[in-house]
């Protein structure tokens, strides 16, 4: 386990993309010129790229440890937690040192010691880990927590981990992209062949072994943040552009391979399984496509065309479906999803990402219409559909029809270069044209009061960062008026603003519960949303989507933030269901 | 000066206690003296030189003689009155002493003995001679006030030399990269700790201004520090390449830094045993380097004081106190105003406003 502890400490001390990318580099290269490395390797990618066992060792177990292991009350190693904000680290740091054994390496932990453990019972379980401990080297006392909690966060994505095994085993990054679909995500043990295939040179059987059922990494759009104005200029014309609807539902990729279909969520997880609807669809499909799109849910007319959006239902209704693995008929009948098309990545047996966008789409449209039309000859509809292109001469009026977009229950435009590739995850590059642009409405807002404040993890750890935030129940000429909350947010603030809001809690404490601090109210901030919706569970009664700070309005004194009046005045009228 | 009216009333009711809190800070009214107030007074009694312990403003400050010239330095000319450690100052049949608190240069715990009781305030301070200020000596006392800036237990130290190594390696690595080392480093006391025992042989030493004139007393007061230049001193990018390049945390992202070209910054503070408060600053590197005691330091010092009273002022003040009070000892909070500057704030939580 050195070499792990080495590379994370290197990944942990390196601020630059470029040398988290050069650790990354050797220490695979290392690994790939030593057999004797790969089981170990193989983990080490598995945790890099976000794996995550079920956990092996259950967090009771592990708080026992410290408390029983440092000697120290049990409130005290809680204040030690709210302070640090990373239980592995805690723990790290709150042990005594121990006198190191022998050097055990990340398989034999993983597949000997950790694995294992959860058949064993409690107090052995417990005895294993404290005798453990005592003898790890303190600079592999962190990752071995961290092995057990899961909670890597070294700053490294997938992509990094992606393009480093790319550039060791001399493939390129979309083959190593799509034989790492999946890898993170098993709770299988892995051994030394998982790593040797993932930088095997590429073999004319592999298409066949590795692509059975495994999707093609999803390509992600990047925001546009520039005016109308500038459109012109660094995009060109519209007519270079397909441009269609950001929906609101979830991304997703059908696959039919064979006879065998499958459908993967964005977070490469295979979810066919929950949505049997889409059953008949994927039975008119042709064999040996891949087809992008997003997931909704959709009541349509019984006569629907293919590229209609009749009875298309906004995401709460779509929430209600996932995370359920069994579904009722009477859940499939009062909720019924359906499949938007908006690219083919694989036709005819054939990988076609390569292909220009409009060329893509082409061959997109005549497959779903054969397959509307073969359904048609049964008197049957199918839960797919075809995601409209917008057309529009010029950006100006483009951006007119974005606008309608919040009335409609979308997030706002998605734009295509129509000679471009699909590519792999997300590019960046601010005038780049073979990318994806997604073209969001601003958020909504309001000007909201700070009432609750929390301690964040992670990047956060030890600064009150997570807030609860109110809108006045009434306006200022009212007799009696209280903050009412309606969301939380963590994100939108700079580092020196953490600091800085960190201090004005500790002096504004009314009371603490537990990790949450109350605080008199002094300050307002300015609160995006992407969305908005009546909430039975909220005692405000609406929830907001993805809250964020926009602005902090220091400018603005409390008794001036918004009401709940104002809040719920940006509900969508209610629509036609 | 009479005692001032309002009292903060947070500390116990005896009528005996020799320092209690007032608005204004800590006060002896005995000896009519405050310790380290943040407004001013008649008679300050100054344990150390950074700027939360020694205001503008008042008429006379007592403090030891290695930092008078700090006192100098931040208050210009001021009246002081210098004792050496140890030397008894009796008032009023009130005994005042000055005693190593082992902090920075001329750093010191203020004893008070009246009619056999015994009182301590500690100022900040550290166990660990760091080689720059007087090492800490214990003092025998019925109450002891004590700092808390790193009371969790989280908080404990590796021996200087270690880290002092490792500074050491970091600086060659970089300057065998031929790129600057840029280390963040409170101008008074850490600043001259990490000079006094890095390897000089590595390369050219430069220091921000705000950090030569503290130098410059420190020398003059017997300190060994190896050469240190100016940044307009140095004449070639190839030469800052090689060199450690020492700043005030307020220095991070300033212009000054511009000239050393490509740089590894690095910040050597307490508050660096966290890992998430380094990264909130987007640092290379965080070295776990505090002028303040740890937690098993604290604990030590309180012990070795026999104190029956504790009370503890900035920083984890509610941690500390009821983990003393549920070992036996009658352990209490103390409100103050100190560390608003210095390490208390460099980079970690701030002070709890009471506990």
């Amino acid at each position: 386990m050195r070499a792990f502890a080495e590379l994370y400490q290197r990944l942990d001390s390196a601020t630059s993309t470029r040398a988290k990318q050069a650790a990354l580099i050797d220490t695979f290269a290392a690994a790939r010129d030593d057999p004797s490395q790969w089981a170990s390797a193989a983990w080490m990618v598995y945790f890099l790229a976000g794996g995550k066992p079920r956990q092996t060792a259950p967090t009771r177990l592990l708080w026992r440890l410290g408390v029983e292991g440092s000697g120290l009350p049990e409130w005290l190693c809680e204040e030690c937690y709210s302070s640090v904000g990373d239980l592995a680290e805690t723990l790290a740091l709150l042990l005594p040192e121990g006198v190191a054994g022998e050097e055990i390496s990340l398989d034999v932990w993983m597949r000997e010691r950790l694995l294992p453990l959860p058949s064993l019972d409690e107090e052995e379980r417990y005895e294993r880990l404290r005798r453990w401990v005592e003898e790890l080297p303190v600079n592999q006392r962190l990752i071995f927590f961290k092995l057990i909690t899961g909670e890597l966060r070294v700053g490294v994505s997938r992509l990094q981990v992606v393009k480093a095994l790319a550039e060791v085993a001399g493939v390129e990054e979309s083959r190593m992209a799509q034989r790492m679909i999946g890898y993170a995500q098993a709770r299988r043990s892995l051994g030394a062949g998982d790593f040797e295939a993932l930088i095997a040179e590429v073999a004319h059987a592999e298409a066949l072994a590795l692509d059975a059922g495994r999707p093609y990494p999803f390509y992600l759009a990047q925001s546009w943040q520039r005016p109308v104005a500038d459109m012109h200029a660094t995009l060109g014309p519209p007519g270079d552009w397909i441009a269609e609807w950001k929906f609101d539902g979830i991304r997703a990729q059908l696959l039919k391979r064979r006879e065998n279909w499958r459908l993967w969520s964005r977070g490469e997880e295979l979810i066919s399984d929950a949505y049997p609807d889409l059953e008949p669809l994927a039975r008119a499909l042709p064999a040996d496509v891949a087809i992008d799109g997003e997931l909704v849910v959709m009541t349509p007319p019984p006569d629907a065309s293919p590229d209609s959006l009749d009875g298309l239902q906004p995401f709460a209704s779509l929430q209600q479906r996932l995370g359920r693995k069994v579904v009722s008929e009477k859940t499939m009948r009062e909720l019924p999803v359906a499949f938007i098309a908006y690219d083919l990545l694989e036709h005819e047996d054939r990988d076609i990402r390569a292909e220009p966008q409009h060329v893509r789409r082409a061959k997109l449209e005549s497959l779903t219409d054969q397959a509307f039309e073969a359904a048609k000859a049964h008197g049957r509809g199918l839960p797919l559909r075809v995601s409209p292109m917008i057309v529009a001469e010029t950006w100006k009026a483009l951006a007119a029809v974005r606008d309608e977009a919040r009335a409609l229950g979308r997030e706002g435009l998605i734009l295509k270069a129509r000679e471009g590739a699909y590519g792999v995850g997300r590019r960046k590059g601010d005038d780049r044209t073979d990318v994806w642009w997604k073209w969001k409405l601003d958020p909504m807002s309001v000007d909201a009061v700070l009432i609750y404040a929390q301690r964040g993890s992670g990047r956060r750890s030890g600064v009150y960062s997570d807030y609860t935030f109110a809108v006045w129940s009434a306006d200022e000429d009212a007799a009696e008026r209280e903050l009412v909350p309606f969301a939380k947010a963590y994100s939108g603030l700079s580092d020196a603003e953490m600091r800085e809001m960190d201090a004005i809690i500790r002096k504004t404490t009314v009371e603490t519960f537990g990790p949450v601090r109350s605080v008199k109210p002094t300050q307002v901030f300015e609160l995006g949303f992407e969305g908005i919706a009546l909430s039975k569970r909220h005692r405000s009664g609406v929830a907001v989507r993805f809250p964020r700070m926009l602005r902090w309005r220091r400018d603005k004194p409390v008794a001036e933030a918004d009401t709940l009046e104002a809040l719920r005045a940006l509900l969508p009228a209610s629509r036609d269901r | 000066m009479k005692a001032p009216a309002a009292f903060l009333g947070l500390l116990s009711s005896g009528s005996m206690d020799l320092i209690v809190a007032t608005d204004r800070g800590l006060y002896s009214a005995a000896g009519d003296f405050h310790i380290d107030p943040w407004r001013p007074v008649a008679r300050a009694v100054i344990t150390h030189g950074h700027s939360d312990h020694a205001r503008f403003g008042s008429a006379v400050y007592v403090c030891h003689r290695d930092t008078a010239p700090i006192l100098r330095k931040r208050l210009g000319e001021v009246a002081i009155e210098t004792a050496a450690y140890g030397e008894i100052l009796t008032r009023d049949g009130v005994e005042l002493s000055l005693h190593p608190a082992g902090h920075v240069l001329g750093s010191a715990q203020v004893r008070v003995a009246h009619r056999g009781e015994v009182w301590v305030a500690s100022g900040d301070y550290k166990l660990e001679n760091d080689g720059v200020s007087a090492a800490f000596e214990p003092q025998r006392c019925h109450a002891f006030i004590t700092e808390s800036t790193f009371g969790l237990p989280i908080y404990r130290w590796r021996p200087q030399a270690e880290i002092m190594a490792s500074i050491d390696a970091w600086w060659r690595e970089n300057a065998a990269a031929g790129r600057a080392s840029v280390l963040y480093a409170y101008a008074l006391g850490k600043a001259q700790r990490v000079l006094a025992h890095v390897d000089a042989a590595i390369g050219p030493i430069v220091c921000h201004g705000a950090i030569e004139g503290f130098n410059a007393i420190a020398r003059a007061a017997g300190v060994a520090l190896p050469p240190t230049r100016m940044a307009g001193e140095i004449g070639t990018k190839a030469e800052f390449g090689r060199a450690l390049i020492l700043a005030q945390p307020s220095a991070a992202a300033s212009p000054w830094l511009k000239r050393f070209g490509d740089y590894s910054d690095a910040l050597a503070s307490g508050w660096m045993q966290v890992r998430g408060n380094r990264r909130r600053r987007s640092l290379d590197r965080g070295f776990v380097l505090s002028d303040h005691a740890d937690w098993p330091g604290l604990l030590a010092a309180i012990e070795a004081t026999g104190a029956e009273r504790i009370f503890a002022t900035h920083g984890s003040v509610g941690p500390l106190t009821r983990y003393l009070r549920e070992q036996g000892l009658d352990a209490q909070a103390l409100a103050t105003a100190y560390g608003e500057e210095d390490e208390a704030a460099e980079g970690g939580p701030p002070p709890e406003s009471s506990a």
